[in-house]
This record gives C-alpha cells, sequence and structure tokens, in this order.
C-alpha cells in the first residue's frame, strides 16, 4: 500500500514538517524531528532505488490525473540515484547540525533553521522527483528561497549581502528557466517532461526551441555555478552557518546539474541537442575554465570555507566535462562525480564547521597547530583533501580515472593531460592547509587537545570513510551511475 | 501581421531587457529587486500572451461559448506570481537587515565596508 | 588457500608494528623491541611464500573494486619474491643496525623515524606483492609519501630543502609521467593486471608503445634513471640507517623492480624485443651509468659517492630490462640482490665511520682504517661486490648483464658495463686505501671525541677499541662503532660473500618468469 505511494511521500513528509516546526518553536524538538524526518526520507529513497533496480521506471500520477495533463512524478535510475544522494546527506547532517547551528545561529532563529532546511530538502527532492518542467520550477524556487534564508542566518553580516546576491541570480536563474519552458510549451503544448521529449524533435528547427535551449542552458548553468556565472557562490558558501553550507555545497548544486542533465539529454535528447548545436565544446571549455581557475583562485584564499567553495567550482568543472562528452562513459564518469564530490565536499566543510566551532573562525592562519589540537577532525581534512586531489583508494581518484577513461575514448588526449594537471593545483591548496594546521607553531592557542564534540566528528567521518569505502569499492557506485547514463543514453536514440 | 502581431512579444522583450538591466546596473539594492520585479513580470506576460486565442474568450464553460483561450498558461502564472510575491520579499526583508548591519543600501558602499573588514 | 590468505597479513603486519611502537613511544627498548620482533615476524611470513612461489604457485588475493576490473590485488611471482625476501631481510639487519646508530648519534624523534620505517617497508612489500599496476602505484605512492619524513628527520632548513627536492621529483615524475601511463594503459588495453607475456601485444601500436615505454621508465622516478636521479642525492641528508636500507635498497629498488615488472609483465619481453623502443632507453640508461660513475669520483663526502654509486648501479638494473632478452631480465633481477648487499655494507660502514669518528668527508678519512679495521674490511668486501670481483655475488649479476648484451648483440653495452667496473674500483678503492695506508693527519685526535654511547654498551666498546691497534692511546674509547652497528655490518659484507655462492638458486628461482614470457 505505502510502496505504491513512495514518490509522493518522499516529497510531501518534508513538506508538512515544516509547517509543524514553526508550530514547535522549541529548538530541541524541531532538531528532533527535522532529524527523524530526513532519515525517512533517506529509508523511502533508498527504498525507490531498489524498486527502481528490481522493476524500473516509476511513474506515479499525482491525484490520478493522467499526464500530460496531470503532474506525473517519475522514478527512473538517474532521478532514485539523485534522491539517495540528497537524502543520505541530509540525514548525515541533521544530527551534526544541532551543535554547529546552536552555535553560528542566534537561539530565537533555530526553528527557522531547521524548517528552512525541511524546506529546502523538499524543493531539491521534488525537482529530483517530478517528472513536470514547470513544476520543476516551483521546486526549484521553494528550495531557493529556503537556502536564500539559510544564508542570511549567519552571524556574520557579509552572510546577509551573500544571500541577497543569491537571490538576485538565482532568481534572474530561475525566471530564465521558465522562459524556456514557457517557449518549450508554446510550441509543443506540453510541460511534461516525457512528452516533451518526444515532441522536441519535430519542432527542433525552429528558433522558438533554439532560444528556449540557450535559456534553459543559461539559467541552469546559473543555478549549477558554471564558470562564469558562478559569482554567486563562493561568498555564499564561505559565509553562511557551516552546517548551511555543508548542506548546500553536497545537495543543491548537485540537484542543479541533475536538472541540467534532464533538459539536455531527456527533453532535448531526441536530437542528440550536444552535437547537432555544437553546445559540445562550449560547455567542455567552459568546464575546463571552471577546473583551472575554480582551482587557482583557491589557491589564493585564506578564509578555508572560500577555498573549498572555489575548489567546488573546479569539481563542477569535472562534472560538466564528464556530461559534455555526450558518451556512457562521459556522462556516468560526471553522474559519479556528482556522489562522490558530494561526499568529499560535505565531508570537508563538515571538518570546517567542527574547526569554527572550535575556534571560531574559518581562517587558515587561524588554524596553525591544529593538527595538534584537533587531530581527529583534521585527519578527516587530510582524508578529504586527499580525495579531492584524486589520490588513489579515494572517491575522488573513481570519479577521476573514469573521467579520463571516457575522455580517452573520445581521443581528447590533451583533455585528458589538463585534468591531471588541475589535479595538481589541487595538491597545492590543500597542502597549504596541511602545512600550517600540522608544521606551523601555533602563535597564542594553547596547544591543549581540544576535539569537536562527537555528534560532529562523528557524521563528519560518517562522510569522510564513505569517501575512502566506496574509493576501495568504487564499481558499486560507478554500476548505478553507469545504468543511469544508460537509460539517458537510450533517450538519445 | 508580421510586426504588429508580434506586438506583445516585442514588448515583453523590451520589458525583459530593462528589467535584467536594472538588476545588473543598480547600484542601489531596492531598486535591483524592482529590476527583478519588472524582468518577472515580463515572462508573467508572455505566459499570459501565449495563452490568448484570437477571438477567443475568457475560458468559462457556458452555452454558447466555443472558442476560448487557454487557460493553463494563467493557471501556471499564478504560481509564478506567488513565487515572485515571495522572492520580493524575501529579498526586500533582506535589503532591511543589511540596511541594518552596514547602515547603507548601496552596494558599492556594501562592498567597501566588505573590504575594510 | 592459507597461503593466499597470508598475504594481506604480511603488508598489514609492519603497519601493526608500527602501532606498536607508537604506543611504546615512551619506553626505547619495548618500542625497538617491537621493530625487531616485527621484521622478523615479516621475515618469516615471506620466507613462508617462498616454497610455493619455487613449486610454481602464484598466491593471490584481493579485496574490492575501484574500477571495473581493477581491484587492491596481490599476486606473488619470483621477481617480486625476491624483492620482498630482501627488503624483508635487511630490516631486521637495519634495525639492529639503526638501533646502534640512532641512541649512538643521539637522534631526536626516533619513534617517528621507526614508525614511518615500518609503513616504509609495509609499502615496499606492497610493490612487491602487487598483483596488478594501479595497487603497485598505490604502494610506490606510499613509499614516497611515508619516507619522507625519514629524509627531513634533522629536521633542518638543508633537511627541508632536501626534503622538498625529494617529493617534488618523485611525486610529479609518478604522476606526470607514470600514472598517466597508467591510465593510457588501461584505456588502451583494458587491464592492468600483471600477466605472464605481458598485456600489450596486439593491442598497442609499437610506436604508442615505445612513448609508452619511456613514460614508464622515465615515470619510476625512483629508478633514478637521468635526468631525474636528483632526489637520491638529495635523500642523503637523512639519518644512516634510512640511506642504507631505503635509498640503497627498498626505495630504490622499488623503482627498479618496477621497471622490471612492466618490462615483463606488462609490455612482455618478446613484445618490448619487437617494438625496440626499449634500444635508445638502454642507451640512457648506459649514459646514466657512466655519468653517474664519474660524478661519483669527484664527489668528497662519503654518503654523495655512494649515492652517486647507487644511481649508477640502478641503470644496470633498468638496462637489464631494456635490453629485452631473458638473461637481461635475470641479470637486472639478481643484481637488485647483489646490489642490495653490496650498497647496504657499504652505507652501513659510512654511517659507522660517522658515529664513531664523525667523518663524513673522504678526505678526512686519511688512516681511519686503523681506528677501525673490521669497518674498513667491511667497506672492502662491499666494494668488491660491488666493483664485480670474485668471489663476491656482485660478479654474477654483471656476469648475466653482460652475458645479455652479447647475446643481443649490443657490444657497446658489454664495453659500458667494463668501463663502469673500472670506474667503480677508481672511486671505491681509494677510499679503503686511505684509510689503511695513509697516516692519519695528527691536529686530528683531540676534539673528534669519544661519541658517548648508550650505557650498557660502553664495555664492549672498550672491547673494540683494544684491537685498533698503536694508535689507540690517541684515540681511546671511540675506535669502533657501536657493537649493534658492527655486528650488522659485519654480517651484510658476509652476505656478499656468501651469495657469490648461492647465485645459482637465485637464477633457477627467477627463470620461471622469462620462460613464461617465451612461451
Amino acid at each position: 500500500m505505502i510502496e505504491a505511494h513512495l514518490p509522493i511521500l518522499q516529497v510531501i513528509i518534508p513538506l508538512l514538517a515544516a509547517p509543524i516546526c514553526v508550530f514547535l518553536r522549541h529548538p530541541v524538538a524541531t532538531w528532533a524531528l527535522t532529524t527523524v524526518v530526513s532519515w525517512i526520507c533517506l529509508a523511502i529513497s533508498i527504498w525507490l532505488l531498489q524498486q527502481v533496480q528490481a522493476g524500473g521506471e516509476i511513474i506515479y500520477e499525482i491525484g490520478g490525473w493522467a499526464a500530460p495533463w496531470g503532474i506525473e512524478y517519475r522514478v527512473d535510475m538517474l532521478s532514485a540515484w539523485v534522491l539517495v544522494i540528497v537524502t543520505s546527506i541530509g540525514a548525515v547532517v541533521m544530527p551534526y547540525a544541532k551543535l554547529s547551528a546552536e552555535k553560528e545561529i542566534d537561539r530565537d532563529r533555530l526553528y527557522i533553521f531547521y524548517t528552512m532546511m525541511l524546506l529546502c530538502e523538499t524543493g531539491l527532492l521534488g525537482i529530483t522527483i517530478t517528472g513536470d518542467a514547470f513544476n520543476l520550477f516551483v521546486f526549484l524556487e521553494i528550495s531557493s528561497l529556503a537556502s536564500y534564508v539559510l544564508i542570511s542566518l549567519s552571524q556574520d553580516r557579509r552572510g546577509l549581502t551573500a544571500a541577497y546576491r543569491y537571490l538576485i541570480m538565482g532568481t534572474v536563474g530561475a525566471t530564465f528557466y521558465i522562459i524556456g519552458v514557457g517557449l518549450m510549451y508554446m510550441m509543443t503544448g506540453s510541460l511534461n517532461i516525457a512528452d516533451l521529449a518526444k515532441l522536441i524533435p519535430d519542432v527542433a528547427a525552429t528558433r522558438t526551441i533554439q532560444a528556449a535551449l540557450a535559456f534553459l542552458t543559461v539559467g541552469l548553468a546559473l543555478k549549477l555555478a558554471l564558470f562564469p556565472l558562478h559569482f554567486w557562490l563562493p561568498n555564499a558558501y564561505a559565509f553562511a552557518p557551516s552546517v548551511v553550507t555543508v548542506f548546500l555545497a553536497a545537495t543543491a548544486t548537485k540537484v542543479a546539474v541533475y536538472a541540467f542533465v534532464r533538459i539536455i539529454f531527456t527533453v532535448f535528447g531526441g536530437i542528440n541537442i550536444l552535437q547537432s548545436l555544437q553546445i559540445q565544446d562550449l560547455l567542455a571549455a567552459l568546464a575546463i575554465v571552471a577546473m583551472f581557475a575554480g582551482s587557482a583562485v583557491a589557491i589564493y584564499q585564506t578564509n578555508i570555507k572560500r577555498m573549498l567553495a572555489y575548489s567546488s567550482l573546479a569539481q563542477i568543472g569535472y562534472i560538466i566535462l564528464g556530461l559534455s562528452l555526450n558518451s556512457v562513459g562521459g556522462i556516468s564518469a560526471g553522474l559519479v562525480h556528482l556522489f562522490n564530490h558530494a561526499l568529499m565536499k560535505g565531508g570537508l566543510f563538515m571538518v570546517m564547521g567542527c574547526v569554527v566551532y572550535k575556534i571560531g573562525s574559518a581562517k587558515l592562519d587561524d588554524m596553525a597547530g591544529l593538527g595538534k589540537r584537533m587531530p581527529v577532525t583534521m585527519a578527516a581534512f587530510v582524508l578529504g583533501g586527499l580525495s579531492l586531489i584524486g589520490v588513489p583508494l579515494t572517491v575522488g581518484f573513481v570519479s577521476k580515472w573514469a573521467l579520463l577513461q571516457a575522455v580517452l575514448d573520445k581521443g581528447w588526449w590533451p583533455v585528458a593531460l589538463l585534468i591531471v594537471i588541475s589535479s595538481l593545483l589541487a595538491v597545492v591548496y590543500v597542502w597549504r592547509v596541511v602545512e600550517v594546521a600540522y608544521f606551523k607553531v601555533p602563535s597564542t592557542a594553547a596547544m591543549e587537545k581540544d576535539e569537536a564534540p562527537f555528534s560532529m566528528v562523528l557524521p563528519t567521518f560518517i562522510l569522510i570513510s564513505a569517501a575512502i569505502y566506496f574509493g576501495l569499492d568504487g564499481t558499486t557506485a560507478l554500476d548505478i551511475a553507469g545504468d543511469a547514463a544508460a537509460t539517458l543514453v537510450r533517450g538519445l536514440k | 501581421m508580421e510586426f504588429s502581431g508580434l506586438f506583445v512579444y516585442w514588448i515583453i522583450v523590451a520589458l525583459m531587457m530593462s528589467g535584467l538591466y536594472i538588476v545588473i546596473a543598480q547600484n542601489n539594492l531596492v531598486k535591483k529587486i524592482v529590476g527583478l520585479n519588472v524582468f518577472q513580470v515580463s515572462v508573467f506576460l508572455l505566459y499570459i500572451t501565449m495563452g490568448k486565442v484570437t477571438g477567443g474568450t475568457a475560458p468559462i464553460l457556458a452555452d454558447n461559448i466555443t472558442v476560448y483561450s487557454n487557460p493553463l498558461p494563467h493557471v501556471l502564472i499564478l504560481t509564478a506570481i506567488v513565487v515572485g510575491v515571495a522572492t520580493t520579499s524575501l529579498g526586500l526583508a533582506l535589503v532591511v537587515r543589511i540596511h541594518e548591519a552596514y547602515g547603507t543600501i548601496e552596494d558599492d558602499e556594501i562592498l567597501e565596508q566588505d573590504d575594510d573588514a | 588457500m592459507i597461503v593466499d590468505q597470508m598475504i594481506p597479513w604480511a603488508i598489514a603486519l609492519p603497519l601493526l608494528g608500527a602501532v606498536g611502537i607508537w604506543l611504546a613511544r615512551n619506553h626505547a627498548n619495548v618500542r625497538e623491541t617491537i621493530t625487531l620482533v616485527t621484521a622478523v615476524l615479516l621475515f618469516i611470513i615471506v620466507a613462508a611464500f617462498f616454497d610455493d612461489v619455487a613449486a610454481g604457485d602464484r598466491p593471490a588475493w584481493s579485496y574490492g573494486e575501484m574500477i571495473p576490473g581493477l581491484s587492491i590485488a596481490f599476486e606473488l611471482e619470483p621477481l617480486g619474491m625476491i624483492f620482498a625476501g630482501i627488503a624483508s631481510f635487511l630490516w631486521i639487519v637495519t634495525t639492529v643496525y639503526a638501533i646502534g646508530y640512532m641512541r649512538g648519534h643521539h637522534e631526536k624523534n626516533q619513534t617517528r623515524f621507526y614508525v614511518c620505517f615500518a609503513i616504509a617497508i609495509s609499502s615496499a612489500v606492497g610493490i612487491a606483492f602487487a598483483g596488478n599496476m594501479l595497487t603497485l602505484f598505490i604502494f610506490y605512492e606510499i613509499l614516497t609519501i611515508s619516507t619522507f619524513p625519514l629524509v627531513t628527520h634533522s629536521g633542518t632548513d638543508a633537511a627541508k630543502r632536501a626534503g622538498r627536492i625529494y617529493l617534488g621529483i618523485l611525486i610529479s615524475t609518478s604522476i606526470g609521467l607514470q600514472l598517466v601511463a597508467i591510465i593510457w594503459t588501461y584505456s588502451l588495453t583494458g587491464t592492468l593486471d600483471f600477466t605472464p607475456g605481458g598485456i600489450m601485444e596486439g593491442k598497442v601500436q609499437p610506436v604508442l608503445a615505445g612513448i609508452l615505454l619511456a613514460m614508464y621508465v622515465f615515470g619510476i622516478g625512483k629508478a633514478a634513471v637521468m635526468p631525474f636521479h636528483r632526489w637520491l642525492p638529495a635523500a642523503m641528508v637523512a639519518p644512516t640507517p634510512v640511506s642504507a636500507l631505503l635509498h640503497a635498497v627498498a626505495v630504490v629498488k622499488a623503482g627498479v623492480f618496477t621497471v622490471l615488472k612492466v618490462s615483463v609483465y606488462l609490455f612482455g619481453i618478446d613484445f618490448l624485443r619487437d617494438i625496440g623502443a626499449g634500444t635508445w632507453i638502454a642507451y640512457m640508461a648506459a649514459m646514466t651509468i657512466l655519468l653517474a660513475s664519474i660524478v661519483a669520483m669527484s664527489k668528497d663526502n662519503l654518503k654523495a659517492r655512494l649515492a652517486y654509486s647507487t644511481i649508477s648501479q640502478l641503470s644496470y638494473i633498468v638496462l637489464g630490462a631494456m635490453m629485452a632478452s631473458g638473461l637481461g631480465i635475470i641479470g637486472g633481477a639478481m643484481h637488485i640482490v647483489m646490489h642490495a648487499f653490496g650498497k647496504i655494507t657499504l652505507f652501513f660502514c659510512a654511517g659507522a665511520i660517522m658515529v664513531a669518528s664523525h667523518k663524513t668527508e673522504i678526505s678526512q678519512m686519511r688512516g681511519l682504517g686503523r681506528k677501525m679495521p673490521i669497518t674498513f674490511f667491511c667497506f672492502l668486501i662491499g666494494s668488491l661486490s660491488i666493483i664485480g670481483l670474485p668471489p663476491f655475488g656482485g660478479v654474477w649479476s654483471k656476469w648475466y648483464l653482460a652475458l645479455a648484451a652479447a647475446e643481443t648483440e649490443q657490444v657497446l653495452f658489454v664495453a659500458v658495463l667494463m668501463i663502469s667496473s673500472l670506474l667503480n674500483v677508481a672511486y671505491l678503492i681509494p677510499i679503503v686505501v686511505r684509510g689503511f695506508y695513509n697516516d692519519p693527519p695528527i691536529e686530528n685526535h683531540d676534539h673528534d671525541l669519544p661519541v658517548s654511547e648508550s650505557d650498557h654498551l660502553e664495555p664492549l666498546e672498550h672491547l673494540a677499541g683494544d684491537v685498533s691497534g698503536p694508535h689507540q692511546w690517541k684515540l681511546a674509547g671511540c675506535a669502533e662503532a657501536p657493537p649493534l652497528c658492527l655486528v650488522a655490518l659485519a654480517f651484510t659484507a658476509m652476505g656478499c660473500a656468501g651469495l657469490f655462492f648461492y647465485a645459482d638458486s637465485i637464477y633457477q628461482f627467477v627463470l620461471p618468469i622469462i620462460q613464461g614470457g617465451a612461451s
């Protein structure tokens, strides 16, 4: 019975929990509710993934109205995969959130924080699960509005301006997206993604559809912070409360990438848009520039949260590069990096959350001697950093390997070389932190061992050990990503 | 037909571009939000125009009505308007808080203060 | 089956030892006992594998699946057994030596030293047992990183600078060339498993294979083929036991071992011969042999001279591999053993001299042989083995290498080997001669004072002083190095001689790999 309604439960449970939080108001009660809800969501998403693996695509018609008139939810391999990523990050972040949020967010605003976390998760899950292009916009705005609020909860006033800029850019991006959807509707009369995929090829040659594609691409590229539309991201990540950064970095951009994949490979899948309109080269070029620019700027950051944010830009470059290859190998490399990057960047930002919790700053200079003071936390940073570089035995290696193989399959060997070189830039920025934390003697702070609380260190290590585990056993994730990519590419034909 | 038929679209494009221009060029945070509104409204108009069927009336079920406009875009735009209102109010709320924190709502002055910090 | 399950333990054991060492960090004696016990246990495990491998078994063990078809995999074969055997055996000897040296030299941070040492040995064993190129690469990198704290052990600015060179060259060549070659290989052949006869034949075009080969050989920076040799002299700032075991045996041999492994199991000897690309790399190796020997002559610092000698000797093995003949591979494999014993002896002697008399420059060592006769005698034996004179082990490996050169009609390489032997004579023997025959400089007696030993060592120390002849009155108490050092270096010197008689068993042991390649 429940099984049949899993797709809607996935979205409706966090959505309903959000207003309850507002009524509860009590920080601990709201936290408990949010945590439980995030775990239920995780259970549902895993259940869904298993169903999809066993029985293929699930189609759920809301209110019994059949598509294309009604809104339908569709769970295929790809969306089930992204659902699991989002919910598992949520499930790990919520227990962590309690202490971190108490430290970095005013007490009387804590219930807003949990409400917004739930709404944000609702939006992200909705984007992933919906089969309707306009519905996707609505969920996009739900998650975005929630994340603007989350960022502005920071006690640092720069959090406010970061949230404001993100609001402006995000709204422009979302509006671009609905312009694109509107233009498609104009030509096809449909908003259903699967239906659009069938109708688009007939009208693909018109200028309206080409304009639609341009609006959709730019809009989503803004949301996923593809270079050069990334300006909102570094400050938003750097000045948001740490736990918000963890959640957004690990999920929000990933879901935006998912939406992008849906548009490019499902809606426009029928006409193989990457090749027919030459966007392939453009995307690949932007991705490569992002890889280098992101890493290079990261090297010069003094705020480590900001540094990791720039590193995210570079990692998004890897993902987009994989997608731009337009092959099963490339897409699955991109998708597997989606997961892997969520693990390692989530873990790294959690480390920074622990650091901020203890020393109240994310500045590099203040981190001197942390290797002695917080050995466990910093060990997690080193492991996460190794993964970011792409050292074997970590997830970073698996995704870089998959990406390199896909690139070489295409015969783009200079690009392969660039990937390797850009990894070396990651060595530099990770090493800077290691050097300061382990080899620089702190000026004032005591060298006493002073570890972050267990409830924060444990989730950090869950993510970091997952980053190691899936590095040893990379094929589990690669298989799922490969299946998802294969479904998408089947849509290409 | 050519120009006049597309007349509404020209207006929409003009609104869209001026809205976007205001967002980018204005220094004042409130004006930026006004620009954002202009930009969004142009999109609302785009959808509504799209639903119009020449000679059609409002989509009401009645005996003597055979040709009526497509109601779906209107419904969609109701949703979009709600989203737009939410965005605007959140944006304005942020501006109020920024004013409390920085004492100004001019973008360049805020940047200056952040650089000093 | 039990043998298969033992493989991960051979790699885990030194790591467990490292944990034990760290836990016992406040008790020097317990800590060093743990090190020794671990070393002995490791050697027992490794030795237990020998019979199976000699009988033709190839025990294997793997875990996880990182990329489709690629696991952390281990598979034992003769080449790896030889390397693992040498590394684990000499670890015991080096530990004995290190205890004497580190205490005698009053080094700081000894716990870190022993921990890193154990990790380095673990990764050396991992390299030896690796069943595919990726596993090998992983342990290769762990070896680089774990030896970095050993190189910079003293913490001085010079050590840090040397450490940067060390890490810089090894990491950048391994990632910039070797890893790229690995990825490329995988992309072309779809596998990285070490397979008898190679995996490339029929899948890789000869020209491409030549480029790949060069990327491997130069990417394996640990093999120190010029121009990527600078890290090895830089690493000499490390304490002598490190130079002895790691930079004469474990690390550098890991490099040439990898070269052999790549040649035999990735390219395959036959394919290597067909593409002919090995030839010009062989010329590079030959050039390295000669140039490094010449540079060695110009070095006055004993360890620096030995380092350049090592660079030269490593290229013998690379040369052996690149000649793409079975005899060359066998000669190379054998040279891993022979050179290991010879060079470790020389380094032990250098360390002993440093501990006992604080001398590092060869020019200061005039007449020192009369004060330290055992040390200098062992130095002579080690030198003779390196030069390749009977009755010492070194003669056999050179013999096979020269045979290989003759077999492939590369007369030039025969000449290079001969000239190199002469150069070896020129840079090693004078040290001994100077030590025994020249009179010690007179101003030398007063300040280089007795290095005080750990208390319980002192009686023996005096004992050693008694045999040092008429000059003893000047040099009371500082004639020879601590007995633990002496025992170790005498032992490896005897090994040099012993290997002369056991060369054939090594030959028989390695033989299957080239037959596998030929079939």
